[in-house]
C-alpha cells in the first residue's frame, strides 16, 4: 500500500480523498493555489505544496509543478479527483514515467476514452449502441450551420476536450450557432487547452464501474443525472426510477464490455443517453466514458456500501476487488443536490464571495452526508468551479430520501454568495420530480420563466406566520426584561398581525393555546432572540425555519422560499391599514451588471437603435461569457461604463431612453 | 357613570378628534397617522398620559379668537418603551396644520422641563407647516423657547426627533439640535427655504423632495440618521433605538439578558482580512460578529458610508461603535465621516456608554475637495472628540492604521484603555511603498522593491507599536468579542475626569 498520497486537486474532491487516506492510515499531500492558501484542504493535508497563481492553467492544471511536488514530499501516488488533470494522458503518462502511481485508470485507456470523437467509434466498433449526431471537428462557423441544419434543432455544440458543463451550448437557431460557436471554441480553449468542437444531440443515465488490475471489472448500478441546468448536473439519484433490474444490467454488461475492450480498470463512469418514451428498456445509447470519479459519485457509495476512493486506492496500489458482481447490491436511494453559488432568483447567475455564514446540516444520524470543502469565512473564488458543497441523503425509498433532502435543505444555513438552496428544495418538492417522470429538459420546461421560490400551500404560510409572531413576541418579551423601568414589567403583547405579501393573519398567543385567524394551530418551539434557526413543530410535522431579522419584522426561510414577515402587535397593526405600499423604482430602463464580472465587449453606442433580443454587452465571469440582450426595443440613451471595466454585480451599463 | 365623569369623557372624546374627522382622513389619505397614532405605535400600550389637553392659543388676530381646537396642535405627556419613562410630544396636523404658535411651544417646552427634572428622553414627533403667522412674534419667540430647552437638555438626557411631515424654516433648528433625527420617505422634508424661495432668490428649480426629502438628508446632507418608509416602521425603530440608550446622563446604559455567550468564538474571523492587502472586506461583518446576537442598530448608514457608527450590545449592556469601513473609500478619513464619527462619539461620552473602535484606515483623503473645505478642522473634530472622552474606549486595529489617522482613531496616546491589534495589522506611518519612496528618493526600482519588502518586514505587522507599549495586546480575531466583553467587564469601574473647565472649544 502506498505510504503518501498527493491530491491534484482543490476543494470538496480533495477533502473527500484526505479523508478516506487518512481512514487507510496513508500520509496526505495537498496542492494549492495563492487563492486557496487559506482552503480546508491544505489545513486537512499532512502537507500541502504552493504550485502556483490562482488560474487554473497556472497552478492545478501544471502537470510537471505537480510531479515536482510529489518528488519535493516523497508521495508515492496522485489521486487527481475529477476535472484538472483527471483525464489528461499526458499526466497520466508523465507520473509513471516518474515512477508514481496514478490512482486512476491506465494510460491508453484515458486516450481511448479522453477523446469523445475516438471513443464513439470504439464504442461503435465493440457492438454498443451509439447515438445519431456529427463525429468530427468542425472548422468553423459556416461549416458548423451547415452540419447543425442537416442534424435538426436544438443541437448541442460542445469542446472536444471540455466537461462538466463548460463549453457547452445549446444552439435553437442558426443565430444561437453563430453567436455561440467561437465562444465555445475560446472556452474550450481557455479551460482545457483544446480547440475542436463537436455538435450532437443532448441526453443521459450513467454506469459506474470498477475495475481491478487483474481483469476483474463490474458495474455499480447507475446513476440518474436527468436534472441539469445548461448541461450542469444539478440532482443526481441513485438507483434511478426509469431502470428495470433488466434494463440495469443490459446497460451493466454494455459498459463492462466497453471498459473490458479498453483494458479498464479503476473506477470510471459509462454515461448513457436514455429515451424516457422508450419503454421497452433497450433505449440507451453510449455518450461517453468519463475515466475518472464523478462529482456524483456518493450516491452510489450510499446504495452499494463502497468506499469508492478506498477501492481506486486499493486497484492503484495492485489490490484485487475483494468482491464480485453479485455481491453489488442496492440498499435504499440516494439523492444529492449540488449546492453552488448562483443566484436562482437572477436567472442562476454565478455569484461569488466570502461565505460570512456557512452552517450545513447536521449529518449525525448518517443519512445525511454534506461533502464540502469550504468552511465560514472561506471565500467561493471566481476561478473554479462554483459548487460549494454536495448534499447526500440516504433512505429506504426514493420518497424518504428525498424528503430528507427537504429536512436538511431547511437546516443549509449560507450567506454571502447567492445560493441555489431555495431551488433545490423546490425541485425536491416538485410533484412531476416526486413522481419520477424527468427528463433533461426538466428545468427549462417546468421553469421557462425562471425561479421565483417555490410555491407555498396556505398551510405552510398560516405555520410561518405563527412561528413570526412567536419570535416577535418572544423578542418582546426580552425586550421588557431591560432594566431602569418605571414599574412592574409589562408582559409582552399576546396578540399580532403577520403580513406576509398582502396576506394578513391574525395570530393570538396564550400560554401553548396559539390561533391563526381563529384556528388553532399545534405549534412547539423553542427560540431565544438571536437564534437563527427555529426547529418547530407544528401540529405534529417538523419544520426548520431559518430566521432573519427585518425591518418591523423577520425573513423566514424554509421549503424553498423566502418570505417577508410585517410583524406587529394587535393594537399597532389597526394603524397599519393607513400606511401606502411603496412601489419600487423603475429600474426597467437600465442594463445592469448582473453579477461581479469583467465588461468584454459593449456592443453598442449611446443614440443606437436597438431590437429586442439584440446583444448589447458581454460580460465575462467564472470563466463564462454572458451575452447581456436588450429586453425590449429602443434606443440606448447613454452608456455608464466601458469595455475593460470590472463591475460590481447591479452596476449600469448602459441607460435606455 | 356620574355626570361629571361624563362630562370630562365627553370633553377627552372632543379633545382626540384634533382637527376633526375630515382632516383625520385627509392625513391617512397621505399614508400618515395621527398625531395620538403615533404615540399609540410608540409607547407602550395604554402607558401614555397626556398633559395639557385642553389648551389653546391665545390669539386674537385675524379671526383666531373664534377658532380654538383643544391642544392647540400638539400632543404632550409621557408614556414608557418597554416599561422606561420617555417624555413625547407629537404635533397634530390635522390642528391648524401643527403650526406651533406661542402656547403650543409652552406645552413642548413643559415636558422638556420635566425629563430635565427626572431625566428622561424627550421624543419629538414633528408634522408641523411652521410658525402661527397669525402669532407673529409669538410664535417665534415659542420656537425659541423650544431651542433653548434642546440646548440645555443636549447631554443631559438623549433627544431624538421623528420627522413625519413638513418641518421647514426656523422649525428645523430644534430637531437640528437633537441628537438623532429619523425621517419617513416621501412625506417628510426639512429645509430652512423652500423650493419656492430657492427659485425666487437663486433660480435653481429643485423639487422638496430633492431639497429635502428625508433620501437627501440621509445620503447626500447627513443631517437626519436613518430614513424609513414608513411612519410605523420609523416609530417601531425610534422603540428599538431607545432601548440602547440610558435615560439620562446621571444613569448607566440599560442593561438587558441575553443568551449570547459572551466568550463566543468567531473562527470565520481569522480570515475576515484578506490575502491582498488592497483588497476590501466588510466591516460590517466584524461589528454584527462581536456584538451581542449580531444586533447592531446602525447611524447614518447611507451617509459618509466610509466610517460606520451605531449601537449594539457586549453581555446585554450598550456599546456605541465606530469602524473604518474598507469597503467604502478604502475606509479612508474625509470631511463627512469625521463629522459623522466626531458627534458619535461626543454622544457616546455624554452618556456614559462606552465606545469600541474598530481600525482600518489608509490615512486622510487626498486632494482639493478636501483641504479647501477643510479637512484639518473637520478631521480635527474626530480627534478632540475621542481625546476628550473619557468613557471606556477599546480599539482594535484590523489592519491600516497609517499616519494622522492611526492616532485619530482612539489610540493609546488619546487615552485609549484596551488597544488591541489582529496579527494582520499594520501599524505605520504610510504604506510600504510611499515610505520607501521619500527615505531612499532617487533610487532605482529594484532597489525600491528591495527597500520596501525590508519596510514592510520591518513594520507592517503590529509588534513595533506594541513593543512601544501603544498596543497592548496583539489579538486572535476569533476572540475578538470575548476579548472586548472581558475589557468591557473590566472597565466598568474605570474613573477618569477632564480638568475643570466652563465648557471646551471643539473646532466647530
Amino acid at each position: 500500500m502506498f505510504k503518501k498520497i498527493l491530491i491534484a486537486n482543490r476543494g470538496e474532491i480533495a477533502c473527500r480523498v484526505i479523508r478516506t487516506a487518512k481512514k487507510m492510515g496513508i500520509a496526505t499531500v495537498a496542492v494549492y493555489s495563492d487563492a486557496d492558501a487559506r482552503s480546508p484542504h491544505v489545513e486537512m493535508a499532512d502537507e500541502a505544496v504552493r504550485i502556483g497563481p490562482p488560474a487554473a492553467s497556472e497552478s492545478y492544471l501544471l502537470a510537471d509543478v505537480i510531479i515536482a511536488a510529489c518528488k519535493a514530499t516523497g508521495a508515492d501516488a496522485v489521486h487527481p479527483g475529477y476535472g484538472f488533470l483527471s483525464e489528461r494522458t499526458s499526466f497520466a503518462q508523465a507520473l509513471k514515467d516518474a515512477g508514481i502511481a496514478f490512482i486512476g485508470p491506465p494510460v491508453n485507456a484515458i486516450a481511448a476514452m479522453g477523446d469523445k470523437i475516438e471513443s464513439k467509434k470504439l464504442a461503435k466498433a465493440a457492438g454498443v449502441n451509439v447515438v445519431p449526431g456529427f463525429l468530427g471537428e468542425i472548422a468553423d462557423t459556416d461549416e458548423a450551420v451547415k452540419i447543425a441544419g442537416e442534424i435538426g434543432y436544438p443541437v448541442m455544440m460542445k469542446a472536444s476536450a471540455g466537461g462538466g458543463g463548460k463549453g457547452m451550448r445549446l444552439a435553437y437557431s442558426e443565430q444561437d450557432v453563430r453567436e455561440g460557436f467561437e465562444a465555445t471554441k475560446r472556452e474550450g480553449l481557455a479551460s482545457f487547452g483544446d480547440d475542436r468542437v463537436f455538435i450532437e444531440s443532448p441526453r443521459h443515465i450513467e454506469i459506474q464501474v470498477l475495475g481491478d488490475q487483474h481483469g476483474n471489472i463490474v458495474y455499480l448500478n447507475e446513476r440518474e443525472c436527468s436534472i441539469q441546468r445548461r448541461h450542469q448536473k444539478v440532482v443526481e439519484e441513485a438507483p434511478s426510477p426509469f431502470v428495470t433490474p433488466k434494463m440495469r444490467k443490459a446497460m451493466g454488461e454494455q459498459a463492462v464490455a466497453l471498459a473490458r475492450a479498453v483494458g479498464y480498470y479503476s473506477a470510471g463512469t459509462v454515461e448513457l443517453i436514455v429515451s424516457g418514451a422508450d419503454k421497452t428498456g433497450e433505449g440507451f445509447y453510449f455518450l461517453e466514458m468519463n475515466t475518472r470519479l464523478q462529482v456524483e459519485h456518493p450516491v452510489t457509495e450510499c446504495i452499494t456500501g463502497l468506499d469508492l476512493v478506498e477501492q481506486m486506492i486499493r486497484v492503484a496500489a495492485g489490490e484485487k476487488l475483494d468482491f464480485g458482481q453479485d455481491d453489488v447490491k442496492i440498499n435504499g436511494w440516494s439523492v444529492e443536490n449540488r449546492v453552488y453559488a448562483e443566484d436562482p432568483y437572477r436567472g442562476f447567475l454565478p455569484s461569488t464571495g466570502r461565505l460570512v455564514r456557512y452552517n450545513p446540516p447536521a449529518t449525525s444520524d448518517g443519512s445525511v452526508r454534506v461533502d464540502d470543502g469550504v468552511v465560514e469565512g472561506g471565500e467561493v473564488s471566481m476561478f473554479y468551479d462554483p459548487m460549494i458543497a454536495k448534499l447526500i441523503t440516504h433512505g429506504a425509498t426514493r420518497e424518504e430520501a428525498i424528503d430528507k433532502q427537504i429536512a436538511a435543505l431547511d437546516r443549509f444555513e449560507i450567506e454571502g454568495p447567492g445560493h441555489n438552496i431555495d431551488f433545490l428544495s423546490a425541485l425536491m418538492q416538485h410533484p412531476r420530480f416526486r413522481s419520477g417522470e424527468i427528463t433533461t429538459g426538466f428545468i427549462a420546461e417546468e421553469y421557462p420563466d425562471g425561479f421565483h421560490g417555490a410555491p407555498a400551500d396556505p398551510e405552510l404560510l398560516r405555520s410561518i406566520a405563527a412561528i413570526g409572531a412567536f419570535a416577535a413576541m418572544a423578542g418582546a418579551d426580552r425586550a421588557r426584561r431591560i432594566s431602569g423601568q418605571l414599574g412592574q414589567r409589562l408582559d409582552p403583547p399576546s396578540g399580532w398581525q403577520v403580513k406576509i405579501g398582502d396576506a394578513l393573519y391574525d395570530v393570538m398567543i396564550r400560554g401553548d393555546d396559539v390561533t391563526v385567524n381563529g384556528e388553532a394551530i399545534e405549534l412547539e418551539l423553542e427560540y431565544t432572540p438571536g437564534d437563527r434557526l427555529i426547529e418547530a413543530t407544528v401540529n405534529g410535522a417538523d419544520l426548520d425555519v431559518r430566521i432573519a431579522p427585518a425591518r418591523s419584522g423577520f425573513k423566514l426561510t424554509t421549503r424553498g422560499a423566502s418570505h417577508v414577515l410585517r410583524v406587529l402587535p394587535a393594537h399597532v397593526a389597526s394603524h397599519a391599514t393607513h400606511m401606502i405600499a411603496k412601489i419600487p423604482p423603475d429600474l426597467s430602463r437600465f442594463l445592469l451588471c448582473p453579477m461581479p464580472g469583467l465588461l468584454v465587449a459593449l456592443h453598442v453606442e449611446a443614440g443606437e437603435k436597438v431590437e429586442a433580443g439584440q446583444p448589447l454587452a458581454v460580460i465575462e465571469a467564472m470563466k463564462m461569457e454572458n451575452i447581456l440582450r436588450a429586453e425590449k426595443a429602443g434606443v440606448v440613451k447613454s452608456l455608464s461604463a466601458v469595455a475593460g471595466e470590472s463591475l460590481a454585480v447591479d452596476a449600469v451599463i448602459l441607460e435606455m431612453e | 357613570m356620574l355626570p361629571i365623569v361624563e362630562q370630562l369623557e365627553a370633553k377627552r372624546a372632543a379633545a382626540r378628534l384634533g382637527g376633526g374627522q375630515k382632516r383625520i382622513d385627509a392625513q391617512h389619505s397621505k399614508g400618515k397617522l395621527t398625531a395620538r397614532e403615533r404615540i399609540d405605535v410608540l409607547c407602550d400600550e395604554g402607558s401614555f398620559e397626556e398633559l395639557d389637553m385642553y389648551v389653546e392659543h391665545n390669539c386674537v388676530d385675524f379671526g383666531m379668537e373664534s377658532q380654538k381646537i383643544p391642544g392647540d396642535g400638539v400632543v404632550t405627556g409621557s408614556g414608557t418603551i418597554n416599561g422606561r419613562l420617555v417624555y413625547v410630544f407629537s404635533q397634530d396636523f390635522t390642528v391648524f396644520g401643527g403650526s406651533l404658535s406661542e402656547r403650543h411651544a409652552q406645552k413642548i417646552c413643559k415636558i422638556m422641563d420635566m425629563a430635565l427634572k427626572v431625566g428622561a428622553p424627550v421624543i419629538g414627533l414633528n408634522d408641523s407647516g411652521g410658525a402661527r403667522i397669525q402669532e407673529g412674534v409669538a410664535s417665534l419667540g415659542g420656537y425659541a423657547e423650544v431651542f433653548q430647552r434642546n440646548v440645555l437638555a443636549s447631554g443631559v438626557v438623549p433627544q431624538l426627533s421623528l420627522i413625519m411631515g413638513p418641518c421647514a424654516g426656523g422649525a428645523v433648528y430644534s430637531p437640528a439640535m437633537t441628537d438623532f433625527i429619523f425621517m419617513v420617505k416621501d412625506s417628510s422634508y426639512m429645509f430652512v427655504t423652500g423650493p419656492d424661495v430657492v427659485k425666487t432668490v437663486t433660480n435653481e428649480v429643485v423639487t422638496q423632495e430633492e431639497l429635502g426629502g428625508a433620501v437627501t438628508h440621509t445620503t447626500k446632507s447627513g443631517v437626519a440618521d436613518v430614513a424609513f418608509e414608513n411612519d410605523i416602521e420609523a416609530l417601531w425603530a425610534a422603540r428599538t433605538l431607545i432601548d440602547f440608550l440610558p435615560l439620562s446622563n446621571r444613569e448607566e446604559v440599560p442593561e438587558r439578558p441575553t443568551a449570547d455567550p459572551f466568550d463566543r468564538i468567531e473562527p470565520s474571523l481569522d480570515m475576515l482580512i484578506p490575502a491582498n492587502a488592497n483588497q476590501p472586506y466588510d466591516m460590517h461583518e466584524l461589528i454584527r460578529k462581536t456584538v451581542d446576537e449580531g444586533d447592531f442598530f446602525e447611524m447614518q448608514p447611507a451617509h459618509a458610508g466610509n466610517i460606520i457608527i451605531g449601537f449594539g450590545r457586549v453581555e446585554g449592556r450598550t456599546v456605541g461603535i465606530v469602524a473604518n469601513q474598507p469597503m467604502v473609500l478604502a475606509g479612508c478619513l474625509d470631511i463627512n465621516s469625521s463629522k459623522k464619527a466626531a458627534r458619535f462619539v461626543r454622544f457616546c461620552d455624554a452618556f456614559e456608554i462606552p465606545i469600541l473602535t474598530f481600525v482600518d484606515v489608509p490615512g486622510f483623503l487626498p486632494g482639493t475637495a478636501q483641504e479647501l473645505n477643510g479637512i484639518i478642522k473637520h478631521g480635527a473634530k474626530l480627534l478632540y472628540a475621542y481625546a476628550e472622552a473619557t468613557v471606556p474606549k477599546i480599539t482594535v486595529i484590523t489592519r491600516k492604521a497609517y499616519g494622522g489617522a492611526y492616532d485619530v482613531m482612539a489610540s493609546k496616546h488619546l487615552r485609549g484603555d484596551l488597544n488591541y491589534a489582529w496579527p494582520t495589522a499594520e501599524i505605520a506611518v504610510m504604506g510600504a511603498k510611499g515610505a520607501v519612496e521619500i527615505i531612499f528618493r532617487g533610487k532605482t526600482p529594484e532597489e525600491i522593491a528591495e527597500r520596501t519588502a525590508e519596510y514592510e518586514a520591518r513594520f507592517a505587522n503590529p509588534f513595533v507599536a506594541a513593543s512601544k507599549g501603544f498596543i497592548d495586546e496583539v489579538i486572535a480575531p476569533h476572540s475578538t468579542r470575548k476579548r472586548i466583553a472581558l475589557g468591557l467587564r473590566k472597565l466598568r469601574g474605570k474613573q477618569l475626569e477632564n480638568p475643570w473647565k466652563k465648557h471646551d472649544n471643539i473646532p466647530l
